[in-house]
């Protein structure tokens, strides 16, 4: 469900239930697209390969 | 034997040995499989879940592996976010622990709805008033997480790791898990509580409905400590029982006390406040409701025993056993103490799903009896085959013990 669905009512309890569940599904995206961005980039020679 | 596909510095059985470990675990998976493939076919006519019993032997299921699921979440707070740096020996495990639980609960979900079709209905038209969503919600946006904290133990495979690509990105994901362990603890607080809470809202069943603080019954908050109790003992009980199949040492003792050691604590205090809650439940909300608390346990097989089992026998005793170091520290009483709180939650939940449904609610009802089918059966044990299968896999091919050529340094 989104802000743009027809069932969506913009009161609190809609406000928080759905913002925490796209909060988290944020923060998992930005954690991936971070990893991923990153790997491009070391892959590319734009920034430094770690050695474990 | 060595291969490839192997981690360095250990060794494995041979593919035919294996092989032959795999054979009653597909066995039990193909009796999931044909039950599952009734129930769609068939309907859910298949098993004896009624109006009464809308909640079944799967549920309980369901709601067994996630409490003992929840070392996962609780291990990967503990490593990632408290900062205790021993139980990286043990994370790898926990993780793969949780991942099996989450997603046999999430499949056998999938044939409980009736017609998974239909399963992305609870997203989007979803009711945000309704304990149930929360968890779906949530169980579904922990599964993603454990799949991401799964991704880069696959890719630290010997094999994988030879392609840059995969290398580095396994890398960079394991530098931020802290962020992922974080947002795994916050979902998972919230499922576990919520599905204690949903039995604590049922008002129409004195058996279940409880008090609570704002809108959480207590119920919430004593499924949540008790999942992060009972959690990470799942997850030294499997490493045990890996330990022993194997015939090798796996985790340093000093992961596995430390684990052990919290779980102690936690049980302890999960115990305090259930016979608080139970005692305040017996002596407030149930004369309320009109009704005695052995009015209860008056009728069918569940009687006062299942409390003294409950609380007593896989509650004070297992806590006791954990609380006392020289105890703890012999491996025959952590495992036994491990058993008992493990079968302890699972009678939790088994009490709150059938026994309330079980227990009449109007003075002209009657006890209501409920026998799971064979095809129930089967797709709940399917769970446990699809679990030892993919842990064998794990053990087999991917570092899941980082520490285990370092404890038998005879296999280099």
């Amino acid at each position: 469900m989104t802000p743009f669905s027809f069932e969506w009512q913009w009161n609190i309890d809609y406000l928080l239930f759905m913002g925490l569940l796209y909060l988290a599904l944020t923060i998992v995206g930005c954690g991936v697209g971070f990893a991923l961005l990153k790997t491009v980039l070391q892959l590319f020679g734009f920034m430094r390969e770690r050695h474990f | 034997m060595d291969s490839p596909t192997h981690s360095y510095g250990v060794k494995r059985c041979s593919p035919g040995v294996f092989f032959l470990w795999t054979l009653p675990w597909l066995g039990i998976l193909a009796w999931g499989g044909l039950s599952a493939v009734l129930c769609l076919w068939k309907g859910l006519n298949q098993t004896n879940m009624s109006n009464v019993f809308a909640f079944a032997l799967w549920i309980v299921f369901d709601l067994a592996v996630i409490a003992l699921g929840a070392g996962a979440f609780f291990t990967g707070f503990l490593t990632y976010i408290v900062g205790k740096k021993e139980l990286k020996d043990i994370i790898n495990a926990a993780v793969i622990i949780g991942f099996i639980c989450y997603s046999g609960a999430m499949a056998m979900l999938g044939i409980d709805i009736g017609q998974p079709l239909r399963g992305w209905f609870i997203f989007w038209h979803a009711n945000v008033h309704s304990m149930l969503v929360e968890v779906s919600f949530c169980i579904t946006c922990y599964l993603m997480v454990l799949t991401i904290e799964f991704i880069p133990i696959i890719l630290e495979n010997r094999t994988l790791q030879k392609v840059r690509e995969l290398r580095l990105f396994g890398h960079n994901l394991h530098e931020i898990m802290a962020v992922f362990a974080a947002t795994g603890t916050f979902l998972s607080f919230f499922h576990q509580g919520s599905l204690g809470g949903m039995f604590g809202v049922m008002y129409a069943r004195p058996f279940a409905a409880r008090g609570g603080f704002y809108i959480w019954p207590w119920t919430f908050f004593l499924f949540v400590l008790s999942a992060i109790a009972a959690g990470p003992l799942f997850t030294i009980l499997c490493t045990k029982l890996t330990e022993f199949i194997t015939r090798k040492k796996l985790v340093p003792d000093q992961a596995v006390q430390s684990l052990a050691k919290i779980s102690a604590w936690l049980l302890s205090l999960y115990l305090v406040f259930k016979f608080i809650d139970t005692l305040g439940w017996a002596n407030s909300l149930v004369p309320k409701a009109g009704l005695r608390f052995m009015d209860f346990y008056r009728e069918g097989p569940y009687g006062f025993w299942m409390v003294v089992a409950e609380l007593g026998i896989c509650g004070i005793l297992p806590a006791v056993i954990l609380m006392i170091p020289k105890v703890r520290q012999q491996q025959g009483w952590l495992i036994f103490a491990g058993l008992l709180t493990c079968a302890g939650i699972v009678l939790n939940r088994f009490v709150f799903i059938i026994v309330t449904l079980a227990i009449p609610v109007m003075p002209f009802d009657r006890f209501w009896s409920y026998l799971p089918t064979w095809q129930e059966w089967g797709v709940g044990l399917a769970v446990v085959g699809y679990g030892f299968l993919l842990f064998s896999a794990a053990y087999r091919y991917l570092p899941v013990f980082p520490k285990e050529p370092e404890l038998n340094p005879a296999a280099d």
